[in-house]
């Protein structure tokens, strides 16, 4: 297993507010890795480092063997890495189409552009119907369905997820976990923070589980879903 | 009717002129939460571009390009120099900022130019006027208006069809997201300070061609117009700009025509008035901006 990401150290802080507190994790080409814990386990605070959305306060963070702890945002995107931000945030005012031309901004060719928008509306039928409808008009399902495919546009050898399924109705729930399942099928190796730790444990290859800024527990799926690292770390908060 | 009519043309040739310059103040508030109010000079600097073109002898469609050239440029290296260092500060910091890049500027053409106004050659043309419909209308005020919804129909097709304009829009929604989208935060900025430049170039050209003078402080009074028509219009908002700039043109043209003389003197202390009773029955301007929270970079 080649470890595609790899932190040593991270740590993560708002002014004296340690929300990472020195964690060392993997995800290696091809798997599925889910992070739990409970809220404020800093879960989130770990997604938005990597992709340079929040400053790394020390550690360092490798990504294709290369460093880039302190990359900006915008440059990630074209290397291959990608985050769905928590709560969606597609650009409401835009059409379903410009979202997802947004998504393949660092793409300079037409026809790659293109190729993009085939590929995602292949993924996301429904997508295509609603092209040129304003994406704060969708559900939020079809708006979960719009932040995912806007991510693939950039053909992202590693998406982060951050709390897909959240605030989505059960039927939907489940339509995203079987999407990541065919994601990965297709090639994509994802990072994914859950709220659904059943659910996603079911889908994942590996996982770690966080509490209060630390990893608690690490191992399989199948080893987490019996650990009692797991349930430590939502009775503790 | 005629005179209606006639005043109706002045209303909408003004209201251009601020439209454009209220959009060029919201596309940068939109984009960082800034709100420069050293928008004015780009317009000074342009008029000053007019009148040492005209005085070398340019042709004065060669100097128009000039002079909107000269605040396009100016617009990007104020954001350079001047914003860049501040972005991540607070509201008010910028806001400062841009008071000091404002008062450095009208003390530079004070004392590199001259106190006094100038007066600026323009095409005789200009000042003509043509009979349409039965009445007369400034040469000037046709161009005005015709160059104004040239820019207003470029703006919309730039915003909506290029790939730049798409991500300004983006950025102004959600600037975290549009980073991790891979849109650079620098080029983005610096690309509707560009706009913004232009805007006011083409204003300033506007501008002049009415009042064929320039002074150090030509920009003030016709920015703080767009402030208050950007603000009428809902503040960040692009399409709140272009109505709330017309919506002030109007207010001010048909009170100068229609006010009795003896009230012309509180003619615009009404017009406030009548922006306020607009902002009490819509707070949040006209078409408010959908994301009223300004993201930092």
């Amino acid at each position: 297993m080649t470890p595609l990401l790899r932190t040593s150290g991270l740590m993560v802080r708002y002014g004296p507010v340690e929300a990472v507190r020195g964690i060392d994790f993997e995800i290696g080409e091809g798997e599925i890795v889910a992070f739990l814990g409970a809220n404020g386990a800093g879960k989130s605070s770990t997604l938005n480092a990597l992709v340079g959305l929040v400053p790394v306060h020390s550690g360092t963070v490798e990504f294709l063997g290369r460093d880039i702890t302190h990359d900006p945002a915008e440059t990630l995107a074209p290397a291959g890495l990608t985050l769905v931000p928590e709560g969606r945030r597609v650009f409401n005012t835009l059409s379903v189409a410009e979202n997802l031309r947004m998504g393949a901004y660092g793409i300079r060719e037409k026809a790659a552009v293109a190729e993009a928008w085939d590929r995602v509306y292949d993924l996301f039928p429904i997508l295509a119907e609603r092209r040129g409808q304003f994406a704060g008009t969708l559900s939020g399902g079809q708006q979960q369905m719009l932040a995912i495919g806007r991510a693939m546009m950039s053909g992202p050898k590693l998406l982060l997820l951050d709390e897909p399924s959240l605030g989505l109705a059960p039927l939907i729930v489940e339509q995203v976990f079987e999407l990541l399942v065919r994601l990965r099928g297709a090639g994509v190796t994802l990072g994914v923070v859950e709220q659904n730790v059943a659910r996603s444990l079911q889908i994942a290859d590996r996982g770690y589980v966080l509490s209060g800024g630390r990893i608690v527990g690490q191992g399989s799926a199948a080893e987490l879903a019996t650990s009692e690292a797991l349930s430590g770390a939502y009775l503790d908060g | 009717m005629d005179f209606f009519l006639q005043q109706t043309v002045n209303a909408v040739s003004l209201g251009g002129t601020y439209a454009l310059l209220a959009l060029g103040l919201a596309v940068v508030f939109s984009i960082m939460g800034l709100i420069n109010f050293a928008h004015g000079e780009l317009m000074t600097i342009a008029g000053y571009v007019l009148m040492y073109c005209g005085l070398a002898g340019l042709p004065f469609v060669l100097s128009i390009g000039l002079a909107i050239g000269a605040a396009t440029v100016a617009a990007v290296l104020m954001e350079r120099i001047a914003f860049r260092p501040v972005r991540n500060a607070s509201g008010a910091t910028m806001l400062i900022t841009s008071f000091a890049v404002s008062m450095v500027l009208q003390v530079l053409f004070q004392n590199l130019i001259s106190v006094r106004s100038q007066p600026v050659l323009l095409p005789p043309l200009l000042t003509d006027s043509v009979r349409m419909f039965g009445f007369v209308i400034g040469v000037n005020k046709l161009l005005s208006i015709a160059a104004t919804v040239v820019m207003l129909i470029f703006l919309d097709w730039f915003m909506k069809r290029q790939k730049t304009g798409i991500a300004m829009r983006a950025a102004a929604e959600d600037f975290a997201v549009a980073r991790l989208m891979g849109i650079r935060a620098n080029s983005v900025i610096a690309g509707a300070f560009a706009l913004s430049g232009l805007l006011a170039g083409v204003a300033a050209v506007l501008w002049v061609s009415q009042r064929a003078s320039v002074d150090p402080l030509m920009g003030f009074t016709p920015v703080l117009k767009a402030f208050i028509a950007a603000i009428l219009g809902g503040l960040g908002s692009l399409r709140g700009a272009v109505a709330g700039g017309f919506l002030l043109g109007f207010i001010e043209i048909y009170l100068a025509a229609y006010l009795p003389p003896e009230w012309q003197e509180f003619r615009d202390p009404i017009g406030l008035v009548l922006v306020v009773i607009v902002l009490l029955i819509r707070p949040n301007g006209l078409i408010p901006a959908p994301a009223l929270k300004a993201h930092k970079v």
